[in-house]
């Protein structure tokens, strides 16, 4: 101890102690960090990498490729793009959502109940990151939103998503047969991932374009709309049409029936 | 008046004394009244009359609900807080107003003297003695006024009766259109070096921040400091995506684009709806209103839907600090078609 | 007045406190008004009883509703568009920038005790309101209540139509959501399409450039005050004419253009229409506390960059945003250097200008057409008058399919169809499906009256088998009570007209022919084919040719059954309506 009081004093003290300082928050940090992100960053290990490789190979090289390089479309069913560079984020929004593996290719590929487990998938999206360098998984931190800016994602919300998915994130109509999904049963991760990759139709929002913290303010309001409408049923938040049908079948509906009621003879 | 009519089909008593049938069946007259229950029944009587106090009675309490409810079921900040109140306001002014409804109209159905009369009808039109008394009354005045030989009187006041109205409509007209210069939707205030910000965020956008794939929702730079941020930004709005360069087939200027990043007036051609859906795999924009179709990589020609016209392209180019501005403004009006648009 | 009542009236009893009181209120105000000879007149009127006369009323109810939940909206609500930031218990709006408007909406709404129930209401009548106009219009429309001499009341009524569509734009606009705002948009882009004034009239509606800053207050002031003057103006129009007119009624035994059969205003109807009010305003408070209608904190402020997927405006403009959806865009054209854009003009103006003409001059189309100068107080039953019906129909469908066109999104997502060809499948069945509707219709009208002609001559199949010692099978059929008759021949089936020649009798053309012949050739198209109501003498006839192979006894009741039977069996109506003649007898035909 005296040599360590010796040297209390030395002139390189400081930094010592903030590199102790930056260790030790790092150490509590990883430890009080909940098992997923254990999980994602377990993911960037050799053994993970190669068991995604393998179940790459038997489940997904038919159409992107042995070696994820894409395949043109020779046949129905079979082409897909170079998954090169997609990044884990990607693979985790795809293969979580059960859009991938597809079915099938048509206007749109669904999404599913997942056909992978959580390891499998942190496997496969390891094995994807390995690749090229492309956007990771979003850590918890990331998608914490005590203290989001709710207003904020609400007028994000409106500027860049509400014109496909719909005011609340009911979802909408594309072009040919192709549709914004629903976002209210989305996970914050594939919302998150969904932003930063793209998948399908939707355009891509870097972090350039939407900042993490705004992509957190955008979660957390679309959060704020599960809890329903101050005014009663929600009619399925599509707006003035589904009011209009529902003034004709109930209002009108009712209305009537008391008309009946009211114009019949008293037996 | 209430005669019954035997309901066989013997047709005998329709015939006319010399015994042919007539042209036309005759109203049998009214059918006969059914009496209710309770005209007879005391005890339905007691009964029904019991409803409608009870009817009542729920009104009553409908309405104690909803003070009640207002008094001790605040808002609150919570939606679900909202949601109660609404919702027990408005069930205890349901129950009050539909308990005061179905009372009254149960009192007269099975409590009021339910027997049809009948009223006779006469014609619309008046009697003809009334219709010349009219027509007299009618004269004697035009020629009390003499209206018919003044030629220059009524000339005179014809012309000042229709002139009056002009020193109201005149100053209305002329205030109503703000200062009517309409050329106004002609011009953007983009122009050469205008820098594109995010909407609403005004951050500029460097070009290398664009990935291949986005969609930026753009707004010139300085929007905010006008007079009327509102009614440039109607005009002024942009959508700038970032294509693969090799995919892009046309655009509506040589070198508009930059390195695969195209950017569109946001104001559809059709009636001016925000046509702001991308679909990055087919590079088209969608119009959620009407549904017109434009292919960003083939200059936003209209591939489908009620628009004629491209969606106007803003050429765009980077600055020294690599952030995007503009080559210039729009080289034609944006949004939907009027008829002096090309002067 | 006549009466079908015949209970003898109670004794007199020597009269209250209460009555006293009443009696000298009454005298009281009758030395100054003279109000004595109304309640006379009007006290005991008889209006006839039916549930579709009660539409009307639903119409006027949801009215007053709007009056009252609009009055204490505006005590709350600010018309301005000055920009201000808002804060309050709306998290997800805290500290956004929007219009003076749109933050005293949030406000009513989230911090106003009942304030956003007063917001449903008045939103979820105004829908009613419409809804229950257009039920109202069909029911007058179907039953034929606005011929002779309800043609100016019709007028009173379409006008009353037109103005709830303004009502309800300029009403749905004023909270300066997005929503509303581009539907704003739409309207300006309509505005503009319009040949040479296009630009002046979007500026004379906004003050200027869209949005610009005047639109809210004046749209205010149309929506509070111009608009429910005139419509409150024009209700009393149209209440004054039906009292005037006596209401038309149902045809029935007993009925006739002649009189009017039902209940007194006093008590049945003070009674039954004022508890309908009631109903009417419960049912709409039930809605509003149950259901969200237009959730404007959802849609947020006015920004001309933002748009939702399912755009749509209330139900009643849907069939304009339908039209604007189907019409190609091809249709735009440079005449020079100026911009015609049918694309927007023939949707936006062109149809709904069709549409509304044809309504509002339905009436008088119709009486050219049959030329009959008659008062008529006894309503059509719908299958009497096929053309009339059918045409209606047709137009319903049009009107139909320009709403689902106007919803073709939502019905995309939710069918999980091709928006592309849930349009192009509207653009074919807007000009197809009232087509199809139209003849389906006209057919149905025809067997419809058919089964009339059928009922009347054979009466009513009992399910009663017969066999006679020949070992011939017969159903026994029941006759029809005269009721029961009078319903089905109570019509006249309208003829084409007869007109006189084109030359008298010197061989010189005579003035007014032209128009004549339009007419001929109009009440062709409308009454050629028909089903004329059934005689006296065709009765008869079905009667004793029945007795001919049956029972000799034709007074016979029981032998009527059989007689009936037999013919029913055998003898169907001749398909008449496409027989060269105008005459449309059906004979039974002798074995």
């Amino acid at each position: 101890m005296k040599a360590l009081a010796a040297r209390r004093h030395h002139r390189f003290a400081p930094v010592v102690l903030l590199l102790l300082a930056l260790l030790l928050t790092g150490a509590v940090y990883a430890i009080a960090q909940p098992a997923s992100a254990d999980a994602a960053q377990a993911a960037a290990s050799e053994s993970d990498i190669a068991a995604g490789q393998k179940l790459f190979q038997a489940n997904c090289a038919t159409c992107h490729g042995p070696n994820a390089e894409g395949r043109e479309a020779v046949e129905a069913g079979a082409g897909g793009p170079s998954l090169i560079g997609v990044g884990a984020a990607a693979v985790d929004f795809q293969v979580g959502t059960g859009r991938m593996p597809a079915q099938m290719n048509g206007a749109q590929i669904m999404a599913k109940p997942a056909q992978f487990d959580d390891e499998q998938i942190a496997q496969l999206a390891a094995y994807v990151a390995s690749l090229g360098a492309g956007p990771s998984i979003p850590t918890d931190e990331q998608l914490d939103t005590t203290n989001a800016d709710v207003a904020l994602g609400g007028a994000l919300f409106r500027t860049n998503c509400a014109m496909c998915h719909g005011v609340t994130g009911a979802g909408g109509a594309l072009s040919q047969g192709k549709w914004a999904p629903a976002l209210d049963e989305t996970s914050p991760a594939h919302l998150y991932e969904a932003m930063l990759t793209g998948p399908q139709s939707m355009p891509v929002f870097n972090d350039a374009n939407i900042t993490p913290d705004e992509k957190r303010d955008i979660i957390a309001y679309l959060e704020t709309q599960r809890e329903g409408s101050p005014g009663g049923l929600t009619l399925g938040s599509v707006g003035p049409v589904s009011e209009g049908l529902w003034a004709w079948v109930i209002g009108i509906g009712l209305l009537i029936g008391a008309s009946v009621w009211i114009g019949a003879k008293s037996s | 008046m209430s005669t019954h009519h035997d309901p066989s089909t013997d047709l005998t008593t329709q015939r006319g004394e010399d015994g042919t049938l007539p042209e036309r069946f005759e109203d049998p007259g009214h059918p006969e009244h059914h009496d209710r229950q309770g005209d007879h029944d005391p005890k339905a009587n007691k009964r029904a009359e019991r409803q409608v106090v009870v009817l009542f009675t729920i009104s009553i309490l409908g309405t104690i609900g909803a003070i009640v409810a207002y008094a001790l079921v605040p808002p609150g900040e919570t939606v679900g807080s909202m949601r109660l109140s609404n919702l027990l306001l408005g069930l205890g002014l349901f129950l009050g107003l539909a308990g005061i409804g179905v009372a009254a109209v149960h009192w007269a159905k099975s409590l009021m003297n339910d027997h049809e009369k009948s009223e006779e009808r006469h014609a619309i039109r008046s009697e003809d003695s009334v219709r010349v008394k009219a027509v007299e009354a009618l004269r004697e005045g035009a020629k009390d006024s003499a209206i018919g030989r003044r030629g220059v009187l009524k000339g005179a006041m014809v012309t000042s009766l229709a002139l009056f109205p002009l020193s109201i409509a005149v100053p209305l007209v002329g205030n109503i259109g703000g200062d009517w210069d309409v050329s106004r939707s002609k011009r953007t205030i983009w122009k050469r070096g205008t820098r594109l910000v995010l909407d609403p965020t005004a951050r500029p956008i460097k070009a290398a921040d664009v990935t291949i794939g986005s969609a930026f929702h753009v707004i010139p730079e300085g929007l905010e400091e006008l007079d009327h941020p509102l009614n440039e930004k109607a005009k002024a709005v942009v959508l700038m995506v970032r294509m693969d360069p090799r995919d892009l087939r046309s655009e509506q200027g040589e070198g508009w684009s930059y390195d695969g990043i195209v950017a569109f007036s946001k104001i559809c051609t059709h009636v001016g709806c925000p046509v702001a859906l991308y679909e990055q795999q087919t590079h088209h924009i969608l119009c959620p209103c009407h549904q017109s179709t434009f292919d960003a990589a083939d200059g936003a020609k209209v591939v489908f839907g009620p628009a004629k016209r491209p969606l106007p392209q803003l050429p765009i180019t980077v600055d020294d600090e690599g952030y995007l501005v503009a080559q210039d403004g729009f080289s034609e009006p944006i949004g939907p078609s009027f008829w002096e648009r090309l002067t | 007045m006549s009466t079908v009542d015949s209970r003898p009236a109670p004794a007199a009893a020597p009269p209250s406190r209460v009555e006293r009181a009443a009696a000298g209120t009454a005298d009281y105000l009758d030395q100054r008004t003279g109000i004595g000879g109304a309640v006379k007149e009007f006290a005991r009127k008889i209006f006839p009883d039916h549930w579709s006369f009660l539409l009307g009323e639903i119409a006027l109810y949801s009215f007053v509703v709007l009056l009252i939940s609009g009055t204490f909206l505006t005590m709350f609500f600010v018309p301005s568009m000055t920009e201000v930031h808002y804060h309050g218990p709306w998290a997800a709006m805290d500290g956004v920038q929007m219009s003076e408007a749109f933050a005293s909406t949030l406000r009513l709404s989230f911090e106003v005790r009942g304030g956003l129930l007063m917001r449903q209401i008045h939103h979820w009548a105004a829908l009613i309101f419409m809804a229950a106009i257009v039920t109202h219009m069909m029911r007058v429309f179907f039953t034929g209540a606005f011929r002779k001499p309800r043609e100016l009341n019709w007028l009173v009524g379409f006008t009353l139509m037109i103005l709830g569509l303004l009502a309800g734009f300029s009403g749905y606009s004023l909270p300066d959501d997005v929503l509303s705002g581009n539907g704003l948009r739409i309207a300006d882009g309509v505005a503009r399409a319009i040949p040479i004034l296009g630009s002046y009239i979007s500026f004379a509606l906004f003050g200027g450039e869209f949005p610009g800053t005047d639109l809210i207050p004046r749209l205010f002031t149309v929506h509070i005050l111009l608009i429910p003057a005139l419509i409150l103006a024009l209700i009393g129009l149209h209440l004054l004419m039906v009292v005037l007119h006596k209401h038309t009624q149902y045809p029935g035994s007993g009925r006739s253009d002649k009189n009017v059969v039902g209940y007194p205003l006093f008590p049945i109807y003070v009674a039954k229409a004022g508890g309908f009010f009631f109903v009417v305003f419960a049912v709409i408070a039930l809605m509003a506390a149950t259901m969200t209608i237009n959730p404007v904190w959802n849609y947020g402020p006015f920004d001309p960059s933002i748009v939702g997927a399912g755009a749509q405006p209330d139900w009643y403009m849907l069939f304009l945003e339908g039209g604007l959806r189907l019409m190609p865009g091809q249709t735009e054209f440079v005449i020079g250097q100026y911009t015609l854009s049918l694309n927007i003009l023939v949707p936006g103006v062109v149809i709904p200008g069709i549409l509304f003409t044809a309504i509002a001059l339905w009436p008088f189309i119709e009486a050219f057409a049959t030329g009959d100068k008659r008062e008529h107080h006894v309503l059509d039953r719908p299958r009497n008058v096929p053309f009339r019906t059918a045409f209606g129909v047709a137009f319903l469908t049009a009107f139909f399919v320009l709403i689902l066109a106007g919803s073709n999104d939502l019905i995309a997502t939710h069918f999980h169809l091709s928006i592309n060809d849930i349009t192009w499948t509207f653009r074919i069945l807007l000009f197809v499906g009232p087509a199809i509707a139209f003849w389906i219709t006209k057919r149905i009208c025809l067997s419809l009256q058919r089964k009339d002609r059928e009922l009347v001559l054979h009466g009513h199949e009992t399910g009663r088998i017969v066999r006679f010692a020949s070992g011939e099978y017969i159903e026994v059929h029941k006759p029809l009570d005269a009721h029961e008759r009078w319903l089905r021949v109570q019509h006249e089936a309208n003829r084409p007209l007869e007109i006189e020649p084109a030359e008298d009798s010197r061989g010189v053309r005579r003035k007014g022919f032209r128009v004549d012949a339009l007419r001929q050739r109009l009440s062709r198209v409308f009454y050629e084919d028909r089903v004329e109501p059934v005689t006296p003498a065709e009765l008869a006839a079905a009667h004793s040719h029945g007795a001919h192979d049956a029972l000799p006894a034709a007074h016979d009741e029981h032998a009527g059954e059989l007689t009936g039977a037999s013919g029913g069996t055998r003898h169907l109506a001749a398909d008449v309506e496409n027989t060269e003649g105008t005459d449309s007898t059906d004979g039974p035909k002798h074995p």
